[in-house]
């Protein structure tokens, strides 16, 4: 079996002494959660730590709560505990959607929406839903608490705006209001998402003309993409939208700028990007209210 | 500051028995169990979380005992292959299905698949094929096929349910 070095654990009674720990460990040091990403990159050598702060220690940071018109998920709340709670599918199925598609039940089992975020993995299934749903990261470091949105947060592909020091305690995400309907779909062959598409729509009272949109298109590029020359595309009668889908595609798509890779070509990828925002569309004009 | 742990005192139980031992905090479960404790039913193969031949449950989730340090089951119930037949040798329904339906060939994959599966059951007893299929996706078989590993979650949900009515 491939061993892991040596570390030593630590386990924080607060945010606030995990801040202290991260900072004074530096780069000798990182928070570790389910370690579904950190463990196995420290596996195969590619990060090394000599201490590890476990933040599932930290009390409070588990909870999943509504608040006024918006849901807050705890960074460390797993994968599974979003697909199973109540409230999270009586109050945002879509979310709730989202986190039983991702990876395996082992990795749901442990791995959480703080760790998912926070690795900043390109191939991120929860970073493009949150971003189409206006969500945002709450951290909290030495020097006190921030709020960011996940365009913020999200620098790179393994990169965030977070200090070494500051630590994802929530994501806020606001409630759908009755009017807006979202869809969130991927396509996977491998371990990770090839492409997620997630879908936001405003609809008027007939339903039958689209207001405002947030399409987000994950996974094919370093982060989670817009555009606002898109969205316009998606917005007015519904017919009308229909018919500019492909346009609206191509343009989110020219956006998001895909690369060849292992998960295919980038013309494959600009393809896969019409496809799914057809179907996300269909989607979520189809049914209730999500 | 104070120090972290290099030593973890681990104090869990382990199919129904306490077990109380000393171990590193890099060392997985896996290797906790195998190499401490003489359990080699729980087979390790990608060590990357993605194959499910090392599943076994914790508090009754399944979690790749490859890269879930056994730090983890502080104060939990772990449940492995071996706890499953009873004390005078009846296999568990899951175990006996897969050798009805000739489930395994190499056999490697199966304790994962058993132990996977057995979470699935013990939360959903009467599973739809779509539902164990979802559930059991992430465990890999090279030799068999899917197709008996799914009929035989299948038959063991209904003797499950035959002997709960019993
Ligand atoms: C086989 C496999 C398949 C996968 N498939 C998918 C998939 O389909 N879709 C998908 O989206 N993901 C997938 N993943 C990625 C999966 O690991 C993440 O989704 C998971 O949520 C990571 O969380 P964690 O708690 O395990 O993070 P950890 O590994 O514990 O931590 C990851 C990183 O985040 C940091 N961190 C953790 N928590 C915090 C916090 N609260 N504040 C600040 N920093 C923090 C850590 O320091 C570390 O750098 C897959 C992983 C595997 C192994
Ligand atoms: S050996 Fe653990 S998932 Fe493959
Ligand atoms: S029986 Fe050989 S890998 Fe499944």
């Amino acid at each position: 079996m491939m061993p892991l070095r040596r570390f030593q654990m630590h386990q924080p009674k607060n945010v606030a002494e995990a801040a202290e720990m991260l900072a004074h460990y530096g780069e000798k040091g990182r928070l570790y959660a389910g370690g579904t990403e950190l463990l196995l990159a420290m596996k195969h050598d590619l990060l090394r730590y000599e201490h590890l702060v476990d933040v599932k220690t930290v009390p409070g940071l588990d909870k999943i709560e509504a608040k006024n018109s918006s849901l807050h998920i705890g960074g460390t709340v797993t994968h599974r505990a979003i697909e199973n709670s109540p409230l999270v599918r009586e109050r945002l199925p879509v979310m709730a959607e989202m986190a039983r598609q991702i990876a395996n039940v082992r990795v749901r089992a442990t791995g959480t929406l703080g760790g998912n975020i926070c690795f900043a993995e390109p191939h991120s299934d929860p970073a493009t839903l949150l971003l189409a749903l206006g969500a945002k990261a709450r951290v909290q470091g030495r020097n006190g608490e921030r709020t960011l949105a996940m365009n913020e947060i999200l620098v790179g592909a393994y990169e965030t705006a977070l200090a070494a020091d500051e630590i994802l305690t929530a994501i806020e995400i606001p409630l759908l209001a009755k009017s807006q309907r979202a869809a969130y779909l991927k396509f996977q062959v491998h371990e990770r998402p090839t492409l997620s598409l997630a879908l936001v729509l405003d609809v008027d009272a007939s339903g039958n003309a689209i207001t405002k949109a947030r399409a987000v298109v994950g996974s094919v590029s370093l982060t989670p993409c817009r555009s606002d020359k898109a969205d316009a595309l998606l917005v007015g009668p519904r017919d009308k939208v229909e018919k500019q889908l492909a346009d609206a595609a191509q343009v989110l798509a020219e956006a998001a700028d895909p690369g060849d890779d292992l998960e295919g070509s980038a013309e494959y990828k600009r393809h896969l990007t019409g496809v799914f925002l057809r179907r996300a569309f269909a989607q979520a004009l189809s049914g209730a209210p999500r | 500051m104070t120090d972290g742990m290099r030593i973890v005192a681990l104090k869990f139980q382990l199919n129904g028995k306490p077990v109380e031992m000393e171990c590193e905090a890099e060392e997985t479960l896996a290797e906790v169990l195998r190499n401490h404790l003489n359990l080699n039913g729980t087979k390790v193969s990608c060590e990357v979380q993605v194959c499910g031949a090392c599943t076994v449950l914790v508090d009754g989730l399944p979690v790749s005992s490859c890269t879930y340090l056994a730090y983890e089951a502080r104060g939990k119930n772990v449940a492995t292959i071996e706890g499953l037949e009873k004390p005078d040798g009846t296999l568990h329904p899951l175990q006996q299905a897969f050798i009805d339906d000739f489930a395994f060939q190499c056999g490697f994959c199966t304790p994962g698949m058993i132990m996977a599966a057995k979470a699935l059951l013990d939360e959903n007893p009467q599973p739809t094929r779509a539902e164990i299929i979802h559930h059991m996706d992430g465990n890999i078989c090279r030799c068999t096929g899917y197709v008996p590993i799914v009929a035989a979650v299948q038959r063991a949900a209904g003797v499950m349910a035959k002997e709960s009515k019993k």
